[in-house]
């Protein structure tokens, strides 16, 4: 399974920083990231099941979208967006 | 001692002194944040603070103690799966009595808990109301941003939004209708007026000692109602503008209105000076109060959410928040006033409540 790797207050909300999770795509990975930790729900992923705005994913280092193919050894990074004023 | 809970663009800050005195900060919560509203609940003593984060979205948080821990509320969310997502919550307000609160937000929604806000569901008569489709957003959104509890009635709501005009329920929000009757949206053109449902209301208040009465700030015009809502009069004469955003009340006088206004092109207070004006009959007439607020080169606004008061009468306290950080307070019913506090991050939310 890949891991997915929170910082923030993502990661008190789930628990800890590392957590492995099922899925194909980002997508998929970040909604069973949502079940396995309810606490998460709307965090990430808002009520249309879209990446918010202005949080960036990483797949083993590249920048990724909801339908970026997941590996069983990809490591997904969860970051906000360098984005303010 | 008042403690005035101050959401501005860049967290919740927390003030406490006495009317007539500059303010001590004594605490900043959410930094870097929007914090759009926040609100002690006078029943619980809990605080509520509505938070739009620029990174996880909105959400509605409380704190029993500020010394202490905030929790995120559940339940302040749309549907799964829709077109549409939670943009913003503009305004919490809680029941007169019991655990009941309610939480309006953008896009035109309005959430009910009734466990003192810590769980909350969608109102769904309102979020699948036949008419919605003709609901447009003005400039800051699609909000429900006013909500008036009848006190003593938790059923009898009527509710602001802009701009799809005013709505009322009799049965805690399992029907609604509209009270617009007597509303003109001068930015309509003159043969679209009639049964219009686009109609910008800035700030909806209910004089609690009459409870039939409401004050209505409009997109120009501010409008008193006599039956709950159903009919609206406008008020606006004596008023340099009919253009602004907020309005108080004070709870013991129900022919008493405060509005702060603004000029309708720019948005700021006119003539450089910044004035509250004062009717105590009703909409009659007007008198300004400036005794104490900058009387030259001044160039901000408040928005709907940043006036606010506490306690009633002769001892109503009245505090109002700008867009240039500065907060101003009246310990004398808006008689006399002073700066509060100064160089905060822009405004958009004060509430205040006098503390033992």
């Amino acid at each position: 399974m890949a891991i997915v790797r929170l910082r923030g207050p993502l990661e008190k909300l789930a628990g800890g920083p590392e957590h492995e999770c099922e899925g194909t795509t980002v997508s998929e990975v970040l909604q069973a990231l949502e079940r396995e930790h309810t606490a998460l729900e709307g965090w990430i992923l808002d009520e249309r099941g879209v990446i918010r705005r202005h949080i960036n994913v990483f797949v083993s280092a590249e920048p990724a979208t909801a339908d970026t193919a997941v590996g069983t050894d990809d490591r997904i990074e969860i970051l906000p967006a360098i984005s303010g004023g | 001692m008042t403690e005035v809970l101050v959401g501005t663009r860049k967290g919740l800050f927390v003030l406490d002194g006495q009317p007539g005195s500059t303010f001590d900060i004594t605490a900043r919560f959410f930094e870097g944040e929007t914090v759009d509203y926040a609100m002690r609940d006078p029943r619980s003593g809990r605080v509520f603070a509505a938070v739009t984060s620029p990174f996880y979205g909105p959400r509605i948080w409380y704190a029993d103690d500020l010394s202490g821990e905030w929790e995120p509320a559940r339940g302040v969310a749309l549907p799964k799966g829709g077109d549409d997502a939670l943009r913003r919550i503009w305004v919490i307000a809680p029941a007169d009595e019991g655990t009941t609160l309610w939480a309006g937000g953008d896009p035109g929604v309005l959430f009910e808990s009734r466990d003192d806000g810590a769980t909350w569901a969608l109102n769904r008569a309102l979020w699948e109301h036949p008419t919605r489709p003709q609901w447009r957003p003005d400039s800051g959104g699609l909000s429900v941003h006013s909500i008036a509890p009848w006190p003593g009635h938790p059923e009898r709501l009527a509710i602001g939004i802009s701009a799809a005009g005013i709505w009322l329920t009799d049965d805690g929000g399992a029907t609604w209708r509209h009270g617009n009757a007597g509303i003109v949206a001068d930015y309509l053109p003159e043969d679209a007026r009639a049964g219009a449902i686009d109609l910008c209301v800035h700030h909806l208040e209910r004089a609690p000692a009459q409870p039939e009465r409401l004050f209505m700030q409009f997109h120009g015009g501010v409008y008193r109602s006599d039956d709950a809502g159903e009919t609206w009069t406008d008020i606006a004469a004596g008023l340099p503008s009919n253009f602004g955003f907020p309005v108080v009340v004070d709870p013991a006088d129900p022919d008493s209105a405060y509005v702060i206004p603004v000029t309708a092109g720019d948005r700021v207070v006119p003539d450089g000076r910044v004035l509250v004006w004062e009717t105590r009959d009703a909409g009659a007439t007007w008198t300004p109060h400036g005794e104490g607020l900058p009387q030259e080169d001044a160039y901000l606004q408040v928005l709907r959410q940043a006036f606010a008061g506490t306690g009633e009468g002769r001892d109503l306290e009245l505090y109002f928040g700008a867009n240039s950080g500065e907060v101003f307070g009246s310990g004398d019913a808006g008689q006399t006033w002073s700066t509060v506090a100064r160089r905060l991050p822009p405004i958009a939310s004060v509430r205040a409540d006098r503390r033992a």
